[in-house]
């Protein structure tokens, strides 16, 4: 047994870090999720897919309250998201997030970009917050970037400092929003190594993403998603191999 | 040979005469089209028609520092107005032998506003040396201490009035108009609908009735025996009219900031407040730098008005002077040099807003 095998072993009985039960949301009258249940236990890595507007970004953003839920339960890491903002703030302190497009600040330098977070919510002296933002730039390989400034970096390089922004937080949990699919196809393989290295020290992850490789290789569970309901939920080799859902096996013969 | 050695079996040729040097920008730039050729040699014409006029007007048959008498007989300009008279239209009333005071609070205001102007002395000690400036400046305007002869506001005249006026009706309706735009974003209804009339209504009036009000309206609704500075309240309804069309500048400015900056922000869990000041509010003033500086620039001008409220600003100075019989033909001269003082100040400020648009820009 490896170090990560053993920390997933030992976690394994604990509570859920994440806890979702019958999960409702509405935009408007539109019902986009539909009793969401889920429970992701420390260490997991799961990856959700399903066609576009299925709710997955929904689902994950729902998460850290960056979109409210109107019945049902979530609960991150003991806290249950209510409207009570100062949960709402620890929650997001403790949940990484990476977006599509980055979003990184690009009035900040790379290296501020990293430190905002530790040095304001997590009150961390200046110096020290420095000292750890350079440590993750050199794991995501590109600590030589940090004075310069968002817009000067390539977009496989602005997804690795957005991962090594969260990562700054020392999350408990990470949320991707699809890091891969505004990257041209030279700059993936960079941004999917980052995530691979997380996976493989421990980090709980959930992953929406389209990278079936990726989710071959690191999930634990891969969910499928259609119309606002987790249609479809197994380990990676019998969701690839064995899909049992119609529209499980649709989806996978359009994208494999 | 200039041909670069890593491309030898490649021929450089020059380009065609008539598409460099003096030639070929003419050609390129003044006689491209017909109609341009016209436009070219009619305003050639009209240059000539008017240039050489005015200069032999300004700086040949002028003279520059003599008694009036001297200007009745002469074809230029008559320059003496200015250096004959500018100890009133720079200080107005303030009491002739303590005219120094004033000097030197504008030379502390020049100062403070030079040293702010250099983003490596954006600190807190910038705020400590601006504290002292205001308490220096304003002992030296009002006086009655270290034997300095009490001067009352309504005797502050010239430029230090337009000055003061301008520049902390500038700076104090930054952060308000700032404010302002937040509070109508703001999900709370009350705050909401309190910025938005405010907003709306003092764009709807013009300064000049908001000056009225400040000035005769206003003491009607003090209790007996109290009054308020009549400076005092002209300073405020230029701050408060000037914050109203900052607030809508800004407003555009936060309006254009992506939803996903708010996102990433809110993922890191900062705060409201936080979120505001590091993230949002740096890139959306940044956006508006050019149309609030726009903004600046006409509450600038606008400080003139204050003359309807009898108070003597720069430009009622420089009538004042023109209404002395001695001196009342030389309205022309009197008026260009004021336009050159709003003119440089105007410059001043918009290249420095320049610059520091230049130096904020970070890739992209
Ligand atoms: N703010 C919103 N207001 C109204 N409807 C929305 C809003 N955001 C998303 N939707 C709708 O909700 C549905 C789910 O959106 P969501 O972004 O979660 O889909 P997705 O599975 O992430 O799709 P994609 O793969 O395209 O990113 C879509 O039909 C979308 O049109
Ligand atoms: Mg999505």
């Amino acid at each position: 047994m490896n170090e990560t095998e053993k920390q997933t072993a030992e976690n394994a009985d604990r509570a859920p870090i994440i806890e979702v039960n019958s999960m409702h949301k509405w935009y408007g009258d539109f019902h986009v999720l539909s009793d969401i249940n889920l429970k992701v236990k420390l260490g997991e890595r799961i990856v959700i897919c399903g066609p576009s507007g299925s709710g997955k970004s929904t689902l994950i953003r729902c998460i850290n309250r960056l979109e409210e839920h109107q019945r049902g339960q979530i609960i991150v890491n003991g806290t249950e998201l209510t409207n009570d903002i100062k949960n709402i703030e620890k929650v997001r302190a403790e949940v990484g997030m990476v977006f599509q497009h980055f979003n990184l600040f690009p009035h900040l330098t790379i290296l501020e970009n990293l430190t905002l977070g530790p040095i304001w919510v997590r009150k961390t002296p200046k110096k020290d917050a420095e000292e750890m933002a350079m440590m993750y730039l050199e794991k995501v390989h590109i600590a030589e970037q940090a004075l310069k400034f968002p817009g000067q970096l390539s977009g496989g390089q602005q997804q690795r400092v957005a991962i090594a922004r969260s990562l700054c937080m020392k999350p408990e949990v990470m949320l991707f929003d699809e890091p891969t699919s505004a990257l041209d196809p030279e700059m993936i393989k960079e941004v999917l190594d980052v995530m691979i290295d997380l996976a493989e020290e421990g980090m709980t992850m959930l992953v929406v993403t389209h990278e079936m490789g990726f989710a071959k290789s690191v999930a634990d569970r891969v969910m499928f998603m259609d119309e606002g309901q987790v249609v479809e939920e197994n380990n990676p080799h019998d969701f690839f191999d064995n899909p049992q859902n119609e529209r499980t096996k649709l989806f996978l013969s359009q994208i494999l | 040979m200039n041909t670069p050695n890593t491309a030898p079996s490649r021929e450089y040729l020059k380009p065609p005469v008539t598409e460099v040097g003096v030639l070929g920008w003419l050609h390129g730039n003044l006689f491209n089209t017909w109609y341009n050729s016209v436009l070219t040699i009619l305003f050639a014409v009209l240059l000539w028609q008017v240039v050489p006029p005015f200069i032999s007007w300004a700086f040949i048959d002028s003279v520059w520092n003599t008694p009036s008498e001297a200007c009745r007989d002469i074809e230029g300009a008559c320059w003496s107005i200015i250096p004959q008279n500018i100890s009133f239209i720079i200080f107005g009333f303030f009491p002739d032998g303590a005219q120094w005071r004033p000097g030197s609070a504008m030379l502390i205001l020049l100062g403070l506003v030079f040293f702010s102007k250099n983003s490596n002395h954006w600190k807190k000690s910038l705020g400590i040396y601006w504290l002292i400036g205001i308490i220096v400046m304003g002992t030296l305007m009002y006086g009655g201490v270290f034997g300095m002869q009490v001067v009352e506001t309504a005797q502050w005249s010239g430029l230090p009035l337009t000055f003061m006026l301008s520049f902390f009706g500038m700076v104090a309706a930054y952060p308000l108009g700032v404010l302002l735009a937040l509070g109508r974003q703001s999900r709370m209804p009350a705050i909401k609908t309190l910025c938005v009339v405010y907003i709306e209504m003092i764009r709807g009036v013009p300064l000049i009735s908001l000056l009225f009000m400040s000035s005769i309206l206003f003491p009607l609704f003090l209790p007996e025996g109290i009054t308020i500075d009549k400076v005092l309240r002209a300073q405020v309804a230029i701050i408060l009219f000037t914050a109203a069309y900052i607030a809508e500048v800004v407003r555009g400015g936060l309006q254009a900031m992506p939803r996903g900056q708010f996102e990433a922000a809110d993922s890191l869990g900062l705060n409201y407040n936080q979120t505001m000041r590091l993230i949002i509010l740096p890139q959306a003033l940044k956006i508006v730098i050019p149309p609030s500086l726009g903004i600046l620039l006409s509450a600038f001008k606008d400080t003139s008005l204050v003359v309807i409220i009898a108070l003597y600003d720069v430009l009622k100075t420089t009538k004042v002077t023109l209404s002395n019989p001695k001196w009342t033909g030389y309205s022309t001269e009197a008026y260009i040099f004021l336009a050159v003082l709003y003119f440089i100040c105007c410059y001043a400020m918009s290249s420095y807003s320049r610059k520091l648009e230049k130096s904020l820009h970070t890739g992209r």
